[in-house]
């Protein structure tokens, strides 16, 4: 993307004023050599968000902002109901709630070395990744319909974990306002037996080491530590959220016209938020965000068994768990005025500074850990959200590297034999049914996370707490 | 059944160039920053779906590493061609998710807006197949069904993996 095209109103800040059919400005934040970097697209799906009924203030753009269907990802956009504000089911994708959670384990490297390819075998055996992968549950009508109610606190009730996981997760667990009515019939028999399933692509599962530290207060409160082994697991609502958004981006499109919502691109199907489709979407896609927190739960019930097995004085616990497709309830103050507004974060991380009443108690002076997922092999983050991100994009901040080059030309470039074994070579074990997979997800294949978090940080979206290197790869 | 052809080109269009004579049938994919695109071409637009739908499995894995041992039945119905093209490739993701199949070959007939199709397969075999990604869902995005030629019709759209 061309920086002429916009407004530069500080280092990290790039504006395009409303023409046309915009009804507010579109807000870049990413320094110069980013947006050199950014698709055109994003630009172009980034003005055609602005043009939705009911939005409030700006859409944005996150650091790491690439070309995604209707919405960039790393898309934040919010509306207001009584403003004739949408849902878009384009605005949070076929992945929901897909996230990252992370874990502590009370060992450091030097307790991991000795035992590193033994854990790496016993995750990849336990782990179930990759397409046609099942899960160790079955659920029935009754219990799909309880966990699409309760999400990470059905699965805990099951014994897949702890109350205190619950503490650490968004919404405690437990998305509030899931119907699990609205969901189809065709979206639970896709999830039928896919509970516990870490999915594919750029999903992972990671054992990861703390090589670096910024800011002691909040790692402390966090409890990492220099050489400290962190486990990172990244997946979503796997098919039943995949069927939701195949279910409603249809729906949405097809109804747009009967509720007079002009649709630059069919991509950005949405319904008024205060109509029957628009709150059935609502209640679907909570549904699917509890489908998401229990599948993370579940999977961090079979890491645990995982280094149970290979190394008992392991010691698991949830740092934190927070998605990035997502569209939440939130109060934002507006020009002075608090109003209950819609937020949708496309490829985006909620980023709660200090003092937010929603933290837990012991993140209330720091501020909420923003986990930033690395690919494969390149490190990852964990970050702080700020005050200063609450005016600046509803508080959100990245999620991640994003794609430097397509699928297609990263297998050009890379093998996976090539590949797994330069970063054997590093330490790094990638355990991975498909060659031609980890080709596609080859490290190089994606933007410096480095340079994305940096321009979060300059931005004032979240501030970097710790630095993560990978040691073990489980990929799907 | 038609023979799988399989071109690959690098090109940044979505849509091919002008004046372009794609062989007929065929299929490639083509680039999406995060994704791909799968785009079909054929005679009239049930040999482009046919020719989508084999872009789409190649996603996956190399068609060729699959055995025809399996037969299902698709049937379709959408307001329009394009969102017919969407509604095919999410029927074949939804069987290959619930049966953990995939398919090599596809007979599809259009009628109208209806579509039936008979697609050939079997079981996933993780070791033989090496399926590298899973597809999440046919897109919107660069969604066009369109006669490019009189006789040559385009079928395509991007796929979220």
């Amino acid at each position: 993307m061309d920086p002429a095209r916009l407004e530069q109103h500080s280092p990290h800040e790039w504006h395009i004023p409303p023409t046309g059919h915009m009804r507010v400005p579109a807000i870049l934040y990413a320094s110069e050599d980013l947006i050199l970097g950014m698709d055109d697209k994003v630009y172009e799906q980034l003005v055609n968000v602005t043009t939705l009924p009911g939005i409030v203030k700006a859409a944005y753009a996150m650091p790491d902002a690439h070309w995604g269907y209707g919405f960039p990802i790393g898309g934040v956009a919010a509306f207001d109901a009584e403003a004739g504000g949408v849902v878009s089911a384009g605005g949070v994708g076929f992945d929901i709630s897909c996230g990252v959670r992370a874990l502590t384990t009370g060992l450091t490297r030097t307790d991991i070395e000795a035992c590193k390819r033994r854990l790496a075998d016993t995750l990849f055996t336990r782990i179930p990744a990759g397409l046609g992968s099942t899960g160790v549950l079955r659920l029935n009508t009754h219990d799909m319909d309880d966990m699409l109610k309760a999400g990470a606190r059905w699965a805990v009730s099951r014994g897949y974990g702890e109350m205190a996981d619950l503490e650490r997760t968004e919404e405690h667990g437990q998305m509030r306002g899931a119907d699990p009515e609205a969901v189809s019939s065709q979206a639970k028999q896709r999830q039928r037996d896919e509970m516990g399933t870490l999915g594919s692509g750029n999903h992972y599962l990671e054992v990861q080491v703390v090589r670096e530290l910024y800011a002691a207060d909040a790692a402390t409160v966090y409890g990492l530590h220099l050489d400290d082994v962190v486990v990172s697991i990244h997946c979503g609502a796997r098919g039943l959220g995949h069927q939701i958004g195949t279910d409603y981006l249809k729906l949405m499109a097809v109804a747009a016209s009967d509720f007079g919502i002009h649709l630059p691109d069919r991509e950005l199907a949405c319904a008024p938020l205060k109509s029957t489709l628009g709150q059935d979407y609502l209640g679907a896609m909570r549904a699917g965000t509890n489908c998401a927190l229990a599948n993370r739960q579940i999977l961090t019930h079979l890491t645990r068994e995982a280094f149970a097995a290979v190394m008992p004085k392991a010691d698991l616990r949830v740092l934190y768990d927070v998605s990035h497709n997502t569209c939440k309830e939130e109060t934002h103050v507006i020009d002075g005025t608090p109003r209950r507004l819609f937020v949708h974060r496309k490829g985006a991380t909620r980023a709660f500074g200090p003092g937010h009443a929603d933290l837990p108690a012991e993140f209330a002076q720091v501020g909420q850990p923003v986990l930033i997922g690395g690919s494969m092999g390149t490190c990852s983050y964990v970050l702080a959200g700020m005050r200063t991100s609450e005016p600046q994009s509803f508080a959100s901040a990245c999620h991640g590297a994003g794609r430097a080059m397509s699928r297609h030309a990263a297998t050009r470039q890379w093998n996976g034999r090539q590949v797994v074994d330069e970063l054997a070579a590093r330490g790094i074990l990638i355990r991975c049914v498909s060659q031609r997979g980890i080709a596609e997800e080859a490290p190089g294949a994606y933007k410096d996370v480095s340079v994305v978090v940096d321009a979060a940080e300059s931005a004032g979206l979240a501030r970097k707490i710790a630095r993560l290197e990978p040691l073990i790869c489980i990929k799907g | 059944m038609t023979t799988p052809t399989s071109i690959t080109t690098p090109g940044n269009t979505p849509l091919p160039h002008p004046g372009m004579r794609p062989h007929v049938p065929s299929w490639e994919h083509f680039p999406h920053q995060a994704d791909i695109g799968v785009r079909g071409y054929g005679h009239c637009p049930a040999e482009a779906f046919n020719q989508a739908a084999l872009a789409m499995i190649a996603v996956i894995t190399d068609p060729r590493s699959i055995q025809p041992h399996e037969t299902l039945t698709i049937e379709c119905r959408a307001p329009d061609l394009e969102l017919l093209l969407v509604d095919w490739l999410n029927a074949l993701i939804y069987e290959i998710a619930t049966r953990h199949v995939l398919f090599c070959a596809f007979d599809v007939h259009i009628n109208g807006h209806h579509l039936h199709a008979t697609a050939w397969g079997e079981a996933i075999d993780p070791m033989r197949h090496q399926p590298a990604v899973e597809v999440k869902g046919a897109t919107f995005t660069e969604l066009h069904v369109q006669a490019i030629e009189p006789d040559r019709w385009l079928a395509q759209c991007v796929v979220d993996v």
